[in-house]
């Protein structure tokens, strides 16, 4: 009350001075801190108890007081056990917003528990059930053609699958970089209400299904073009259902370079083309590479458009216009349809394969984007120094007049980092290099 | 007509003065070739998108044609015999995506608002990686483990499901064609809910991540302000998350919805293929669209290749409204969040 009091009186002198703040006086012990983060040892015991208890529940329920069998339903009971007596715990020392607020937490922790739990065993009983596969370094090396599919691990490999998802990966790319990056380009650069609409187009092509894909280059290349499935029709119909997520994923990171960077460009008379190839593309290069790879990675998995437009072997196919080409998920597709469990290995090495290369290339995605756009490393910050460092000099050759006193702080102080601003190009000549 | 007005008013003082600049910028050729090629790379992309429309259109005509209306009505497949229609496979694709949706969305919310709202930055963007890789699995890796661990574990879920909650909600039930229940644990694989139980976890992670973009763009202000007020947590989250992040929700949902009922090769792996309506979910048989087509186009004729195509047409239209609904929620809330500032 007291501390009240003075604050009151404190307010006067303030509306007196404006302009000033006046600290109240702090008098009397001062109340003790709330604590912000952390927990306390009651929350602790609350969660260990609360997690005891369903355990010791879920057990007794499974096997001894009820039929209920099975780990899965173990987990479920155990799962909404803790959340009730967690609940009941909590309402023990709390009032009811916090109790609400603490079960809808621990409701929240419990649903990424599931979803992370569930998603990394997935991954981790792919690679345990085909580790058996990989030892065996012909598994590599050698096609299907060699082994039958009762001969044992020793023999045959996936070497054509192998071959044909990085032939088929390789024509796909070659089309969808330059047509992806093209028309992210253009959604940001160029706009209006064409490029909205494209927008729209291309969002709603990232879920179109990847049978559909597969169905269309059937109808339209296979059976017009070829009159046969082959691996160059397989690329196609990857290329189109990675061309929407390369646009998709380009687009933002286009999106994300400042604009200031584009207008010191067009204030130096730089024209727009050059513009977009100087300063806004090598800005976000990075981001750039993310896109590709992450479009790379969607498209390395694509069993279905595969099946349709290159169909199953088993020789190694070097030529994506002549006859099918396997990739590595038709591989496993092919081998989980046979009822040999040696095969069935075999599907699981090769899903583990195609798992680990695209979580080296997310790895890598992930290494490359980790950088903010224009955010440079040391190695690059060096050479766009040096070219800086020339282009100065260029300059000052080009103009020649300045005083000679001015001449070196202008040189060692380029006026931006960046190589692309090509600060000569004068509106009288606005296409005129400076070199 | 300004430009001819002041250009005769010096010649009317009588001495020259100096033209007016134009304002208006001539793009250079270099600058109109590069517009030409980017407006290029766009048209392509939208022509992509309406050539796949066209083709399936064309080459599923005939069968189209053949069909009629019996298309949409009939269960059975058997273009060969000109008895086919999309009812049977297109309930199941429904079927399919709806269990995947009520397995997918709690998970999906429930982990996009922990990790936008709950855990500490550095350890959300560490699972933020993480559900981004887990939307780049390959889906014949999620459709191994349904097949080969998910298949036999869920089991004796499914029979207890059916034989206490299935006495309640017919859905649920498992019987026979004398109606009466069964619990034959060979009833309970292959099923629509397996497949659901798939396609639900495969699409969580794409949910997720627009989710909680969705989440992470409520205002800190306002989050501030509700937390000044007095609001916990969860209340804060009520009143300011859930508003802002609305249309992030529902254009995650649809975009998992247009995935899973799109989803091919692991509802292919899974299911054991059934042309006629099934309602009880837990019980074995059910189809799908997609599956559909990926098991049966290579022993069909010319014909039954053009009613595979009809079928797919079908399938594009449904995914295509979904997914044009769910982009135009999405940036609808977007443009309402950047007005917030």
């Amino acid at each position: 009350m007291t501390a009240l009091e003075e604050r009151t009186a404190a307010v006067p002198a303030t509306t007196a001075r404006p302009g000033t703040t006046t600290r109240p006086v702090a008098t009397g012990p001062a109340a003790p801190r709330r604590r912000l983060r952390g927990v306390t040892a009651v929350e602790l015991f609350d969660v260990l108890g609360a997690t005891v208890a369903a355990v010791a529940t879920a057990t007794l329920l499974f096997g001894r007081l009820t039929a209920m069998h099975g780990a899965i339903g173990w987990v479920v009971v155990a799962l909404a056990a803790f959340l009730g007596f967690y609940a009941l715990l909590a309402s023990l020392h709390a009032t009811g917003e916090e109790v609400k607020d603490k079960v809808i937490t621990a409701l929240l922790r419990t649903a990424g528990v599931v979803l992370f739990g569930t998603l990394v065993f997935i991954v981790l009983f792919t690679l345990f059930r085909g580790v058996s596969a990989l030892h065996h370094l012909n598994f590599f090396v050698q096609t299907m053609w060699v082994a039958g599919p009762q001969d044992p691990l020793s023999k045959g490999g996936i070497l054509h699958a192998i071959a044909g998802t990085l032939i088929q990966i390789g024509i796909a790319l070659s089309i969808t970089v330059p047509l992806g990056l093209t028309t992210a380009v253009f959604l940001n650069e160029v706009g209006g209400r064409f490029a909205r609409f494209v927008r729209t187009i291309s969002d709603a092509m990232t879920a179109l299904p990847s049978v559909v894909a597969g169905l269309f280059i059937l109808a339209a290349v296979v059976q017009l073009v070829f009159h046969e499935r082959n691996g160059f029709a397989a690329a196609l119909a990857i290329t189109v259902m990675m061309l929407p997520i390369v646009i998709r994923s380009a687009d933002v990171v286009l999106r994300l370079v400042p604009g200031n960077l584009r207008e010191a460009s067009y204030a130096l008379g730089t024209s727009r083309w050059r513009t977009v190839w100087h300063v806004v593309l090598p800005t976000a290069r990075s981001g750039l590479a993310t896109a590709v790879i992450l479009g790379t990675a969607r498209g390395l998995g694509e069993t279905s458009p595969v099946l349709l437009t290159s169909g199953i072997s088993t020789v190694l196919n070097l030529d994506p216009f002549k006859g099918p080409m396997t990739s590595l998920p038709l591989a496993v597709y092919n081998f989980i349809g046979s009822p040999q469990p040696n095969q069935v290995v075999r599907g699981f090495g090769t899903a583990a394969t195609l798992l680990v290369l695209v979580l080296v290339l997310f790895g890598l995605a992930r290494r490359i984007g980790g950088r903010g756009p224009g955010t440079m490393s040391p190695r690059q910050q060096q050479q766009v120094q040096a070219e800086s460092t020339r282009a100065a000099i260029r300059i000052a050759a080009y103009h020649q007049q300045p005083p000679a006193h001015q001449q070196p702080s202008a040189l060692r102080q380029p006026p931006a980092p960046r190589p692309s601003d090509r600060p000569g190009a004068q509106p009288d000549h606005p296409e005129e290099p400076l070199r | 007509m300004v430009m001819t007005v002041l250009r005769d008013e010096p010649a009317v003082l009588g001495a020259p003065g100096p033209r007016p600049r134009s304002l208006v910028s001539r793009p250079s050729v270099a600058d109109s070739v590069f517009r030409r090629i980017t407006y290029a790379g766009g048209v392509a992309t939208v022509g992509i998108l309406l050539a796949v429309g066209l083709f399936l259109a064309l080459r599923g005509g005939q069968a189209l044609g053949v069909a009629k209306w019996h298309f949409l009505t009939q269960a059975q497949w058997q273009p060969e015999g000109g008895v086919f229609g999309i009812r049977a496979v297109l309930f199941g694709t429904v079927t399919i995506a709806v269990i995947a949706m009520v397995v997918g969305f709690p998970l999906a919310f429930g982990t996009a608002l922990l990790l936008s709202e709950v855990v500490s930055p550095r350890i959300g963007r560490l699972l933020v990686a993480l559900v981004d890789l887990m939307a780049a699995v390959p889906s014949i890796v999620y459709g191994l483990w349904g097949f080969y661990f998910l298949q036999k574990q869920i089991v004796p879920v499914a029979q207890w499901l059916a034989v206490t909650v299935g006495q309640v909600v017919p859905v649920l039930a498992v019987t026979d064609q004398d109606g009466k229940p069964v619990s034959d644990p060979n009833f309970y694989t292959s099923t629509a809910f397996i497949a659901g139980l798939v396609v639900g976890l495969m699409v969580v992670p794409t949910m997720t991540s627009v989710m909680r973009e969705g989440f992470s763009r409520a205002p800190a202000g306002e989050r501030e302000g509700a937390y000044a007020l007095g609001a916990t947590r969860w209340g804060m989250i009520r009143a300011v998350v859930l508003p802002f992040g609305k249309g992030g929700v529902i254009g995650g949902t649809m975009l998992g919805l247009g995935r899973a009922l799109g989803e091919t090769i692991a509802v292919a792996m899974i299911i054991s293929p059934l042309f006629a309506i099934n309602w009880q979910v837990l019980k074995s048989g059910t189809n799908s669209v997609s599956a559909l087509i990926a098991l049966r186009f290579s022993e069909a004729s010319q014909f039954g290749l053009s009613a595979l195509m009809a079928a797919g047409l079908a399938l594009f239209v449904v995914t295509l409204v979904v997914n044009f609904t769910a982009s135009s929620i999405v940036a609808r809330s977007r443009s309402g969040a950047q007005s917030e500032g």
